[in-house]
């Protein structure tokens, strides 16, 4: 399980917590994430920016 | 061979170099900058007080880091001092430079008033993180704070602020917050979520003088209303920094004129960013940076490319009463409709052809800013 950081806005994204109010369950891989996704906290979409890892 | 120079280390010029090196690995790439160089989210400077965060723990990667992931010189604290354009060189505060292809990634500057008043001075304003460092350091002890400015970030500051604990007072000379990018019905939606949680509104005026007292600062507003605040914080508007494109005769407009392929009109210099006026005008969010920095670096590859912006959502952080929207221009022709409403507002802008054009979704339906858009193109296919 990995943790991924939104290299716009900051935003963490952890693998393990996946995103229960936005549907995405917990152990969800950042790549199982939909591409039609988009950051909740700046909404850039998942096509259009990089995760990093931490 | 002589580098790429990009000036500038905010999103826009890391997003180009980014976007740059997944394509070539090669092209050398030198990064100028007046700042330290660090990677930072500029958009979490307006809520991050409230989080507890100091400017330190905003960056998320070292100046030092960034040059070896990116592959790059990077030249910090380094002021331009002018552009020679013929012999494509630069004057700088580290000495002269050639560059092959030079990029504007400059920003913009905070609008500043003129104000009346001994303390006109002390007014704050937060556009970069040496900037937060200060304006965090002026909050240790203060109980008030007067924001002139209720937009985009008058508003994520009030809420970020209020939040905290500090009784907020919002100025604004519009009738309601946000009131150049939506809808009167939907800045509504905004007011009694900020309200509880500590904001006054003061609308229908500006500040006009600001005067130093024991402790804090006396108000003098433009209705002729008085009143006092331990701190004053300056959000209305930012402004492309055009001076050095001016001064070396490139064509500015309100912002560095640049064409689809974010050329300026000198073709070996290139903008992108809240800087630049795209053919579509200044566009200072992060979306058209992020879609402006894709197609520069194509441009810069050799690469036969045009910047396409489809709709472009930008997201209001104001956690008390999310909000997202597509901004209207400001002579747009067309009405704002309401779609739904409840706990928010749902809500578009449509043309005479019934084409939405724009649109704003607050409280419950922030959510759905994505529908919205597919929303949104598909009333121009019917």
């Amino acid at each position: 399980m990995k943790v991924w950081q939104c290299v716009v806005c900051g935003f963490i994204y952890d693998e393990k917590a996946g995103l229960p109010a936005e549907g995405i369950k917990p152990g969800t891989a950042w790549a199982d994430i939909p591409d039609n996704w988009a950051c909740p906290d700046c909404g850039v979409s998942k096509a259009d920016f990089d995760m990093i890892e931490i | 061979m002589k580098p790429i120079i990009v000036l500038g280390s905010g999103l826009a010029g890391y997003s180009v170099i980014r976007e740059l090196r997944k394509l070539n690995t090669s092209v050398p790439i030198t990064l100028i900058t007046r700042d330290s160089g660090d990677y930072y989210s500029k958009p979490m400077l307006s809520n991050a007080f409230a989080q507890g965060k100091d400017a330190a723990s905003l960056i998320i990667t070292p100046a030092s880091a960034m040059a070896k992931q990116l592959d790059i010189t990077l030249l910090a604290h380094t002021e331009i001092r002018t552009i020679s354009r013929l012999d494509k060189k630069l004057d700088t505060s580290s000495g002269e430079l050639e560059y092959d292809k030079l990029i504007m990634a400059l920003g913009a500057d905070p609008v500043r008033i003129t104000l009346q008043g001994n303390a006109a001075d002390a007014v704050l304003s937060v556009n970069d993180l040496t900037d937060y460092t200060r304006f965090r350091d002026a909050l240790a002890g203060v109980k008030s704070v007067a924001i002139m400015g209720g937009g985009l970030i008058g508003c994520e500051f009030a809420n970020d602020l209020a939040t905290a604990g500090f009784e907020v007072t919002v100025i604004d000379p519009a009738r309601y917050p946000l009131a150049n990018l939506m809808s009167e019905e939907a800045g509504q939606q905004l007011l009694k979520p900020l309200t509880e949680l500590g904001v006054t509104w003061r609308f229908g005026c500006a500040v006009k003088s600001v005067d130093s007292l024991a402790t804090g600062y006396a108000l003098t507003l433009t209705d002729g209303s008085n009143m006092q605040s331990d701190l004053v914080l300056s959000a209305v508007g930012l402004r492309p920094r055009l001076q050095l494109a001016r001064e070396v005769g490139l064509a500015v407009n309100r912002g560095i004129v640049v064409d689809g392929k974010l050329r300026t009109s000198d073709e070996s210099i290139y903008a992108l960013g809240d800087c630049a006026e795209y053919e579509h005008g200044v566009m200072p969010y992060v979306l058209p940076i992020m879609q402006s920095a894709r197609t520069l670096a194509k441009v810069l590859n050799g690469e036969d490319a045009t910047v396409n912006f489809p709709a472009m959502p930008v997201v209001v952080k104001t956690p008390s009463h999310p909000i997202a929207l597509l901004p209207v221009a400001r002579d747009a022709i067309g009405d704002w409709q309401v779609l739904s409403s409840g706990a928010g507002i749902k809500m578009g802008f449509f043309d005479n052809q019934a084409r939405m054009t724009g649109f704003v979704v607050t409280g419950e339906f922030a959510g759905e800013r994505n529908e919205m858009v597919k929303k949104l193109a598909a009333s121009w296919h019917d």
